[in-house]
């Protein structure tokens, strides 16, 4: 009661003038408000409502209200938990990997020496790379049992010929990952270690602190947040990878992850049903996933200097 | 059911928002001709030979204007998949696989073309008649084939050669082993075959082997039969072959790693679709002239070549049927295949559609290498039981059904599961059989 009373006060007190400016600012903001919502809020409700359907583009004929049937599938067909789990451990796998390497190559560059900027641009270079052009690079000239760099090294050192994406499926997809995130590791973790005060690092070295203690104890704890930081970055575009699996695996041993699964029912399966169910779920899941994860990013900046 | 219509008319506008775009440019142009016709086609060399000649038929139907969408292969059936699904009608022609145009034909999606062909200029039965059977449901044809293709066995003459092996000119699958076994070195495969999972590559060779070693994907009452003695004997071979005397990462490798295999002479043999001997042939492949091409391998049947075919169709949405028609009549004709050789050179007229294309002098000389064994597995395939025993549907390396794509790419991946020695044929087949089982229920 009380606070209604001092809202009307409140609005009671701005002038005509005012009153007038803020609607001018709020129908200002209105187009942009209602192209957002339109552009982002119309896809997600259409795909919730064709995933209520039966329709499969093979049988444009027969397309009816399915209810939860095709929720029922996704969870019964047995392909979601395997493919989180392969999403899950492609992902990790990859930031982790490619978080520890971008740590390496970071120390690396963060020096003065001669044709310092060239090395840099060079280091970043896979990143920049589109995946799928990637992927196809990597395919051939690196995988190849005929004609790939890896392959040929086997063969240099009287190694066995190995069968990448046929043997270790898992394994060729992390790898093609880690090489292109590790630059992009690389340059959040290199940004940390330049701005680490000089002082401070004197001041280690005057009190006899060699490399590796000053690293463990003074560059390690001030570099914590960007790790955190390019963890969560990492993580979040690769969990949507897709390019090195539909190049190169197909989804075989393991490495179905959830955008791959979601294009074969889509574009395979031609179940529009089905598959908007499946990315019904999976943005459920990645809203779960999301809050916990943007939870700890707002930690990281507010609680970043107290640290 | 009025909900239900509206879902289905607003996933029309989603989905076939790219088309109206086309459309919309479509329409601008329309002002200036009479007509014009929009031809969705894959980016195959003969369909953009096609685009290339089409001033030729506007020159002699004055009063149409041709318009071409050339796209990718899985692009193209995407697209045309949704407008026909959705009954769009951006299209007027569209280039569709032997896989379709049973399915699409019986729903009554694509005008039936029986009458237009009749025309004794047109000459219908010259077509090719194992292709023709593809392409008709109930004694009515649906479309026309542009070019079509079988699977043989290429091999490389000098690797053979050297091991003084002459191969038969209709070899059987132990035969195929067992050359294979003995020209192998540890830096040439013996074989190359398919295996990337995939309804279309790992399944089209597999589905042959499967059907002449006496297995089906269903037999007459939808019964699946993945995990059959035949089925499961078939792909143990498949992978056994693979294992001993076949490429090192089979996963990687469909039409074009082998065809890349063969020309580096990195592989001595490879089971796969006939219009390969033309890519072997051509003037810039390091095998030319030294390769030779027989019937694929067979065990119990006397024939297992597959047979597809890229085909054009009439949408049954368009609102230019005649002058479609009249198209498709043209881009099909005796007299395109002329044009074509003398225009374009003979080695470019399209293969595996007309019987009396073999009989062209220049075309003969063009193709000598692969024309005759083409025209001979052509014309003996049966796309009605290509098995042992007799089947539901039309057609060879397929299962005309919608369910196919997926359920041949699923089965697909747990072969490659299989191929890498991750499951046993047999647990891959039997998971295999559960999926097969499920389509198959729908059409019982």
């Amino acid at each position: 009661m009380s606070t209604a009373i001092t809202k009307v006060g409140k609005a009671a007190k701005l002038s005509p003038d005012a009153k007038r400016k803020a609607w001018v600012a709020r129908s200002l903001i209105l187009p942009a408000l209602i192209f957002g919502i339109v552009l982002t809020q119309i896809p997600f409700l259409t795909t919730i409502g064709y995933s209520l359907f039966t329709w499969n583009l093979m049988y444009p004929d027969d397309i009816h209200f399915a209810g939860i049937d095709n929720f029922v599938n996704v969870f019964t067909m047995g392909e979601l938990v395997p493919s989180i789990f392969a999403t899950v451990l492609i992902t990790t796998a990859a930031v982790v990997l490619s978080l520890l390497l971008g740590l390496f190559f970071a120390i690396l560059l963060d020096r003065k020496f001669f044709g310092q900027g060239i090395a840099r641009t060079l280091m970043i270079t896979p990143f920049l790379v589109m995946p799928a052009a990637a992927s196809l690079i990597w395919k051939y000239s690196m995988f190849d049992t005929n004609i790939g760099i890896l392959n040929w090294l086997n063969s240099v050192f009287g190694l066995p010929v190995i069968s990448w994406s046929t043997d270790l499926p898992l394994l060729t997809v992390i790898i093609v990952l880690t090489w292109q995130y590790t630059p992009f590791m690389m340059l959040i973790l290199l940004a940390g270690l330049q701005s680490q005060s000089r002082e401070v690092l004197e001041a280690a070295s005057v009190d006899g602190s060699g490399i590796f203690r000053t690293f463990q104890w003074i560059t390690l704890p001030h570099l914590r947040q960007y790790i955190e930081i390019a963890t969560l970055l990492g993580t979040i575009m690769l969990l949507q990878v897709f390019d090195p699996i539909a190049i190169m695996t197909k989804g075989t041993g393991d490495t179905k992850t959830l955008a791959y699964l979601l294009y074969e029912r889509a574009f395979i399966g031609l179940d529009v049903g089905e598959a908007a169910a499946y990315g019904v779920v999976t943005v459920i899941l990645t809203m779960i996933t999301a809050t916990i994860a943007l939870r700890t990013v707002f930690k990281v900046f507010m609680a970043g200097g107290a640290r | 059911m009025l909900f239900s219509k509206k879902v289905n008319a607003a996933g029309a506008i989603v989905a076939t928002s790219a088309l109206v775009l086309g459309a919309v440019g479509l329409g601008t142009t329309a002002a200036n001709a009479a007509t014009t016709i929009t031809v969705a086609t894959v980016n195959n060399g003969n369909m953009k030979d096609m685009e290339s000649l089409k001033g030729e038929f506007e020159k002699a139907n004055p009063g149409i204007t041709v318009k071409f969408q050339v796209l990718e292969e899985g692009d193209l059936r995407a697209k045309v998949t949704t407008d026909i699904a959705t009954g769009g009608g951006a299209y007027d022609v569209i280039t569709i696989g032997a896989y379709e145009v049973p399915m699409w034909g019986a729903d009554k999606k694509l005008v039936d073309l029986t009458a237009d062909l009749a025309d004794p200029a047109y000459d219908v039965k010259d077509i090719l008649p194992p292709v023709r059977a593809a392409l008709s449901v109930k004694g009515k044809q649906y479309a026309v084939p542009f070019y079509g293709e079988s699977s043989i066995l290429m091999y490389n003459k000098d690797i053979l050669k050297a091991k003084g092996i002459t191969m038969p000119n209709k070899p059987t699958w132990q035969q195929v082993a067992d050359i294979a076994k003995k020209v192998k070195t540890s830096k040439t495969a013996g074989i190359c075959m398919r295996g990337k999972p995939g309804w279309g590559d790992l399944f089209a060779p597999l589905t042959t082997v499967v059907q002449t070693f006496g297995g089906s994907w269903y037999d007459m009452k939808w019964n699946a039969q993945v995990n059959a003695k035949p089925f499961v004997e078939a792909v143990t071979f498949y992978k056994n072959l693979l294992d001993t005397a076949g490429e090192k990462d089979p996963v990687s490798y469909s039409f074009n790693e082998c065809l890349t295999s063969l020309k580096e002479k990195k592989s001595a043999m490879w089971v796969d679709a006939s219009v390969a001997a033309s890519m072997l042939e051509a003037k810039d492949s390091p095998v030319a002239g030294h390769m030779g091409y027989v019937h694929a391998p067979v065990y119990k049947t006397k024939e297992s070549g597959w047979l597809w075919s890229w085909n054009l169709a009439v949408p049954a949405s368009t609102k230019q049927k005649d002058a479609a028609v009249k198209f498709v009549k043209w881009a099909t004709s005796k007299e395109y295949h002329q044009l074509v050789g003398k225009t374009l050179g003979w080695a470019s007229v399209p293969p595996g559609a007309r019987t009396s294309t073999y009989s062209i002098p220049e075309y003969k000389k063009a193709a000598s290498a692969f024309a005759k064994i083409t025209l001979e597995v052509m014309s003996s395939v049966n796309p009605k039981q290509p098995g042992l025993n007799p089947q539901p549907w039309t057609g060879i390396q397929f299962v005309a059904i919608p369910e196919f794509q997926d359920v041949g790419n699923k089965v697909a991946q747990l072969v490659a599961d299989a191929l890498a020695g991750r499951k046993t044929v047999k647990a891959a087949l039997d998971a295999g059989q559960k999926i097969a089982q499920a389509a198959g229920n729908k059409h019982k």
